[in-house]
């Protein structure tokens, strides 16, 4: 297409976002992922073409609010159900690999 | 009943005749489950099967309709569920490597509310992984094709479902639609999809893609089916905090064959460029149609919908980027073997685990959270959201139901969209503001292009007007069922 | 020349709140029970699940803010923060961060040189993590998600605090309004109470802020001193040598003394912070705010007024008594019963502190009943034991919240009171003593003490002390 490319993604910000969203990108990978993100994020520019400095952002569509739960228990022994996918299970906890503190 | 007979039923007219006697919920899983064995091969519909599973539950079902416990008009008919929907010990893959051996502990409401209605569970059908796809081609599990036509896709996320209804390898399903992946594939695949008003349906067990966007609809062979299934799936459910309590969900009551003094709004933006003739023609047959039962018929300027795209991407990846984080190797899926250490685990499971296009959405929806771009990207387009709201809001002020195309093209040849991601994204125009917005939206099976394709016809209505939408819907279906045969 | 260098903290406190269930699902808080044992898919992060929030949390934050002077916002929200850790099962946590449910409040302190304000930036509500063991044995981590979903309150000071002192009153007082509001019981050593520590120096009279660290993991009032102590020497040592500090995030390790920084390449601390919309906006009414302020208990301040004028217990006793939420509804509960407050007073200052200070516990963890401790007054009173059994009454009561009356009644401590048998017993204690009752009769006084305790001894503790004195002189003077 003939979409100009007004957002150049550099190796940096594929690797900083990479760092964020845990992925490890190939090198054939990483290569479409700074074309597509470029094109994406030119397409998304045109955003830019409208004015909302009035506009209040929407995330929810109806204005539903305050809905709540009683603070009653209601949860049996859940550790069944909870470990019965782990990939790896010990003790009724889950296993991974050791985490720095 | 003899099988061809049988699958020729809808699923209204399927539970009426196991109340009646005149088939069994088994005989009737018999004919879903022989059909499956015969075209199964060539559509792929389904991730999942269990078919003794199915058998067992259908005797089950029939026990209780004869013992007069079951009376609903769907008790005993068979459904398809996608594979986003948690279902209770079978497993769940949202067709992705990364959740290859889920089997869920719990069941989506929407599901649990069939099984209630006495609907029986035929399997999991397949869709793009993580519903991000407009073709059901990035399934990890292959592509399903078009029973229209097998060297066409059947459109997208919920190909499976779509295809499924279509080929008789289920009486109904369920799909999710996000951005038009209940009404796409409908259309697509020249069956009835619906996406109801946003909380409508609960979206507790439905895997979230964009949780904002996000409402789980039927697919249906007509429309009177559409809004039975609709009626049994609709509740308010207290553990989705988004599900909204209604009171007018007897949907089978709009099922009205008359749409005199309604008032239908042709947005002229959603016939411009890029809108195949074939198609534009038969969606102006359809409101020539509506006009000619007493309907009055208008075109008016919805305006920004060529914003829609761009907003609902920006949204969705975000909400998506952050919804997928949970698949991390560690409490279920899949999780690679060949990791030194906490980050290598997390990094090696999710690319071995995702496929190109969640990828794709997933950098995308992290960017533009990250730290410097939160507000000239997700906040900016919360703020067209709210702009395309009001559009919808203002055209519903004159009319009762926005009439349009569900999709630019019939469905595409495998394999032409995946190389062209921007192109794929492009076919969501009609479809995506309608999840922005929130709004109810039909699809309507309304003829068939040159190459035998069939063509949808969208019905948007405003927030919990699905009954004008089933009303109309089920007029245009009546009256151009002369024409068709 | 030595400069002089001023030392900026601002404290984020954690407290977990008393709710029965999580905050977003239906699970129990309880402590203990088997690992993942208080869970549900919500609670762990399952495909599908959605949270709901829980009325009592926003109840509880909505009072803490009250009772801290802040704005409540009529309307908020819930953002999520995303980073990956095997502690966060959706690897995000839900939080507030746009529009927290309180803001801009204070809470004043006492310091040496008078009154003081510290103000609250912000209070926002979220979730809790799972807590995660390391196995050193097999080299892995093990996750136990009983703890994911425990409702918190951030609590997010302003930088106005410029000692370890200033610190430790500033978290004394949280602690008594949280624990007085009944919203948390704020301990620091089982983490219901957590302060991370955000610190700076500057050259006194600079007048902008040096660069922070926030340093975590600091479970007790002597480690959070002792860790400001260390950073406020380590930054000023760097900067001495002309080096700059780092703004990071330290990880404190009280037994070496020393902290360290915790980051990683892999921790890119940008959280993607956005709305959840799984979650609703919470707006809050008139009517809600009215509802909560008319439920705010009386506070230690107004408390202690009252007790100076309701009981006239000398300012000690009610400095100590009001220092404790549960000290104080101890002492109330017993006077409404009948005690005399004074008396009751006297057991608390007295054994219940010797015993809270040997045993190393916490007012909060007093274990016996209002009940129990007004008859065992009672018992005194009536002179039905004498002071020494009823220490050791007190005492087992203390250990298990026991019923004095019965334990007196089983064990047999009751003074005997029986005059007979009291005259036979110092008689064959006279005859057995022949030594002490000649050094009593040759003028040594004390050797009466003597006398007396061996009748004691032979009573078993159970006698009238004022009755065997009595007797003993008659029997010896005469």
């Amino acid at each position: 297409m003939g979409l100009k490319m007004a957002n150049v993604i550099s190796d940096e910000t594929i690797e900083y976002v990479g760092i964020l969203a845990k992925l490890e990108l190939s090198g054939q990978e990483k290569e479409a992922a700074k074309k597509s993100m470029g094109e994406m994020l030119d397409y998304i520019d045109k955003l830019n073409e409208l004015d909302t400095s009035d506009v209040e952002p929407m995330s929810h569509v109806f204005p539903v609010q305050n809905v709540f739960r009683e603070d009653v228990v209601s949860n049996g022994d859940g550790s069944g159900s909870t470990l019965q996918n782990a990939p790896g299970a010990r003790e009724d906890m889950f296993v991974v690999p050791r985490t720095f503190d | 009943m003899e099988r061809g007979q049988l699958l020729s039923l809808s699923a209204v007219e399927l539970g009426a005749a196991v109340r009646a006697g005149e088939t069994t919920a088994v005989e009737a899983m018999e004919a879903v489950l022989g059909q499956i064995e015969e075209s199964e091969s060539i559509y792929h519909c389904y991730v999942t099967i269990d078919r003794e599973a199915a058998l067992e539950k259908a005797a089950q079902v029939q026990k209780k309709i004869e013992a007069g416990e079951l009376t609903g008009p769907l008790a005993g008919v068979p459904v398809a569920v996608k594979d986003n929907l948690c279902t209770e010990g079978l497993l769940t893959t949202c067709a992705s490597r990364i959740l290859e051996n889920f089997v869920p502990t719990y069941s989506a409401e929407a599901v649990r509310n069939l099984e209630k209605a006495g609907a029986v569970l035929v399997g999991k059908t397949n869709m793009d992984e993580f519903a991000m796809g407009s073709t059901t081609e990035t399934s990890f599990y292959g592509e399903t094709k078009n029973p229209c036509n097998p060297e066409h896709v059947p459109g997208g996320s919920s190909g499976g479902s779509a295809a499924a209804v279509a080929a008789g390898e289920c009486f109904f399903a369920l799909g999710s639609d996000t951005g038009g992946s209940i009404r796409q594939p409908a259309s697509y695949c020249g069956v009835v999809g619906m996406k109801p008003t946003y909380g409508t349906v609960s979206r507790y067990g439905l895997v979230a893609y964009g949780s904002s966007l996000d409402q789980i609809g039927p697919l249906t062979k007509t429309v009177e089916d559409c809004a039975v299934v609709l009626e049994a799936i609709a509740s308010h459910d207290p553990k989705d905090s988004t599900s909204i309590a209604r009171e007018d969900t007897d949907f089978s009551g709009a099922l009205v064959n008359d749409v005199k003094g309604m008032r239908f709004g042709i947005p002229r933006d959603y016939f411009g460029e890029g809108l195949d003739p074939e198609v534009r023609q038969a969606v102006l047959r359809a409101a020539e149609l509506l006009k000619g039962q007493g309907a009055i018929v208008d075109e008016f300027d919805l305006s920004l919908v060529e914003y829609a795209i761009p907003t609902y991407y920006t949204i969705a990846a975000a909400e998506a980027s952050s919804n997928l984080e949970r698949f991390d190797g560690i409490k279920y899926g899949y999780r690679a073997q060949d990791a030194q250490g906490l980050h290598q685990m997390y990094k090696k499971t999710r690319s071995q685990g995702f496929g190109p296009e969640v990828k794709r959405r997933i950098m995308l929806g992290s960017f533009v959270l990250s730290s410097g771009y939160y507000d000239a990207y997700y906040l900016k387009a919360l703020k067209v959201k709210a702009m395309i709201k009001k559009a919808f809001d203002r055209a519903f002020e004159k009319y009762d139901c926005i009439l349009g195309p569900v999709a630019p093209t019939t469905a595409p040849k495998l394999g032409e969209s995946l190389s062209d991601p921007m192109k794929m994204y492009l076919g969501d125009i009609y479809t995506i503001s309608v999840n922005l917005a929130g709004l109810p939206g039909i699809s309507v099976p309304c003829g068939k292009d040159s190459k035998g394709l069939p063509v949808g016809l969208q019905l948007i209505g405003d927030c919990f007007q699905e009954k004008k939408l089933i009303r109309a819907a089920y007029t245009y279906e009546q009256s151009s069922k002369g024409g068709k045969e | 020349m030595a400069k002089e260098y001023e030392t900026v903290i601002g404290l984020e406190v954690h407290v977990e709140l008393a709710t029965r269930t999580k905050i977003f699902c239906g699970c129990s808080t309880a402590f203990g029970g088997r690992p993942n044992s208080h869970t549900c898919p919500v609670c762990t992060g399952m495909p599908g699940s959605l949270p709901v929030l829980n009325k009592k949390v926003l109840e509880y934050a909505v009072a803490v803010g009250l009772a801290t002077n802040c704005n409540i916002t009529r309307y908020c929200k819930f953002d999520r923060k995303n980073y990956f850790y095997p502690d966060n099962p959706q690897n995000y946590q839900i939080s507030q961060l746009y529009l927290p449910i309180c803001r801009d409040g204070y809470v004043e302190i006492d310091t040496e040189e008078g009154s003081k304000k510290v103000g609250i930036h912000e209070i926002h509500m979220e979730e809790d993590a799972g807590k995660l063991v390391h196995d050193e044995w097999e080299d892995c981590t093990l996750v136990d998600y009983n703890r994911s979903g425990v409702p918190l309150i951030e609590i997010v000071s302003e930088p106005d605090m410029r000692s370890a002192q200033e610190v430790i009153a500033y978290l004394e007082k949280l602690r008594l309004i949280i624990q007085y509001l009944g919203a948390s019981d704020c301990k620091l050593q089982e983490g219901s109470m957590r302060a991370d520590v955000n610190l700076s120096v500057r050259e006194a009279g600079a007048e902008h802020f040096g660069t922070r660290t926030e340093m975590k993991n600091l479970n007790s009032f002597r480690a959070i001193s002792r860790a400001i102590e260390g950073e406020r020497a380590r930054q000023i040592d760097l900067l001495e040598e002309g080096k700059a500090v780092v703004q990071e995030t330290r990880r404190w390790d009280d037994a070496k003394e020393t902290s360290y920084a915790m980051r990683s390449k892999e921790d890119a601390q940008d959280y993607r912070y956005f709305p959840d919309p799984d979650l609703v906006p919470v707006c809050i009414s008139d009517e809600y705010l009215e509802e909560i302020k008319a439920r705010q208990p009386e506070f230690r301040t107004e408390k202690m007024k009252r007790y100076r004028e309701e009981f006239e217990l000398p300012d000690y006793d009610i400095e100590i008594i009001t220092g404790s939420k549960h000290m104080a509804d101890l002492f109330e509960a017993t006077v409404a019963l009948g005690s005399q407050p004074k008396k009751v007073s006297n057991w608390l200052m007295g054994e219940t502190l010797r015993l809270l200070k040997e045993k190393e516990m916490d007012p909060e963890e007093i274990r016996f009943s209002p009940e129990n401790l007004g008859k065992l007054i009672a018992l005194t009173e009536n002179r039905a034991i004498n002071s020494t059994v009823a220490k050791e009454v007190f005492e087992a009561m203390f250990q298990e919240d026991l019923d004095p009356e019965r334990y007196v009644e089983e064990k047999g401590l009751k003074t005997v009171t029986d005059e007979s048998a009291l005259r036979r017993t110092v008689e064959e204690v006279i005859a057995a003593n022949p030594q002490s009752v000649e050094d009593y009769r040759n003028g040594k006084e004390k050797a009466i003490g003597f006398l007396v305790g061996q009748t004691m001894k032979a009573m078993k503790g159970k006698a009238d002390p004022a009755g065997v004195n009595r007797i003993l002189k008659e029997l010896l003077g005469h």
